[in-house]
């Protein structure tokens, strides 16, 4: 069989072998509830399942919407409910899926726009309500130079850097399927990132917003978010080390009201 | 900024965790294990009672004793809330966990006063 132009020189793996992909349906125009459709696709060896499905959109079914850019797991965008797990379909392998069928789902916990494109317009308004960005009591002026930083202070927040806004987490957090409310995990992550930048001083207005019900108190650390995160950010790790200080303030502003914040 | 008294509760159910994990196993395995099966000559009722009495002792026992049954009271708070999904019961819930470990705590407090 010929070659896919998409895997460049993607082998075949055993001669003609296929595999089926049951993948989620919603055509908003054209129907009321959504439905699984099964397509056929040659298994190649190095192929991950967004190369399938690319596959099916250039050579079967160029209905299909779903979104991606990189494919290389940068960009964030191409995460879906595979096989029920969260996973970004540019690092899960067709192989280690196999003999199928491999079902490919919107990400769980959002609204669905069309097919496995999820509206993520909650996550967008609750990350900037967290101000993920330095915030300074008095900025210096541009002859004072740059913030200068050790590595020390680097490594104390570059983990929580590396998030790539992939929403695997929410899909993955039960807590955020139950409760919309709940700020999430890769928002407090991302507060977290600045919080603990030592450039920073923003960590009192973060408060405001994340040291409440809706926010790190609704986490009940089931850490699902830090088994899906394709990047290793541990976003309950920062959930719960959120809770830690925010519960010695706690104490600190009951036992000694005037020391202010 | 709206208050919330979630960190007191959370440092408590913490504090519980950390030490029934610690400590509850020792407890167990030398009043469980080790004594009725001989492994460890068991001791003396009187002797028992004393080291019991002693301040540091009845200290160990009520932290112990209280903070597990708040472990235990936030937990199970969110086990009703999220687990049965009982949201709209969530101020019965909460003094129905939180009031049962403070039940306990005033009844472990009264047992190791009055030893």
């Amino acid at each position: 069989m010929a070659v896919d132009s998409l895997a460049g020189n993607a082998a075949v793996v055993a001669g003609g072998e296929m595999v089926t992909l049951e993948v989620f349906r919603y055509r908003p125009e054209e129907e009321t509830e959504p439905v699984y459709q099964a397509y056929e696709v040659p298994v190649h060896k190095d192929w991950v399942v967004l190369d399938a499905l690319n596959h099916i959109k250039d050579h079967l079914d160029g209905t299909l919407s779903f979104r991606w850019s990189c494919r290389m797991g940068v960009c964030g965008s191409c995460g879906m409910m595979v096989n029920g797990d969260a996973t970004l379909t540019c690092a899960t392998f067709v192989e280690s899926l196999l003999p199928g069928p491999i079902r490919v789902g919107p990400l769980e916990n959002f609204p669905v726009v069309r097919d496995l494109i999820i509206e993520m317009n909650d996550f967008m308004e609750k990350l900037e309500s967290v101000k993920p960005w330095i915030i300074r009591d008095e900025e210096k002026s541009l002859e004072d130079g740059a913030y200068l930083q050790t590595p020390a202070q680097l490594a104390d927040f570059k983990q929580f850097s590396m998030c790539i806004n992939c929403l695997l987490c929410y899909a993955a957090c039960p807590v955020y399927g139950l409760e919309p409310s709940f700020t999430g995990p890769a928002v407090i992550a991302l507060a977290q990132r600045y919080n603990l930048d030592s450039r920073d001083q923003g960590a009192g207005e973060r408060n405001a917003i994340l040291n409440t019900d809706e926010g790190i108190w609704q986490c009940t650390l089931v850490g699902e978010c830090s088994v899906v995160c394709p990047k290793d950010v541990d976003p309950a790790a920062a959930i719960q080390r959120y809770k830690v200080s925010s519960t010695l303030q706690w104490y600190q502003k009951l036992l000694m009201p005037w020391s202010g914040k | 900024m709206k208050t919330t008294i979630e960190p007191f509760w959370w440092s408590l159910f913490g504090a519980g965790g950390t030490l029934a994990a610690l400590f509850i196993p020792i407890t167990l395995i030398i009043n469980g294990l080790a004594i009725p099966l001989g492994w460890l000559d068991a001791p003396a009722y009187e002797n028992v009672l004393q080291l019991a009495r002693h301040p540091l002792a009845r200290t160990y026992l009520f932290l112990l004793i209280s903070l597990s049954f708040y472990h235990w009271a936030h937990r199970f708070r969110f086990t009703l809330y999220d687990g049965l999904q009982l949201k709209h019961l969530n101020l019965l819930i909460a003094v129905i966990c939180y009031g049962g470990a403070t039940v306990g705590t005033i009844a472990a407090g009264y047992t190791l006063i009055n030893l």
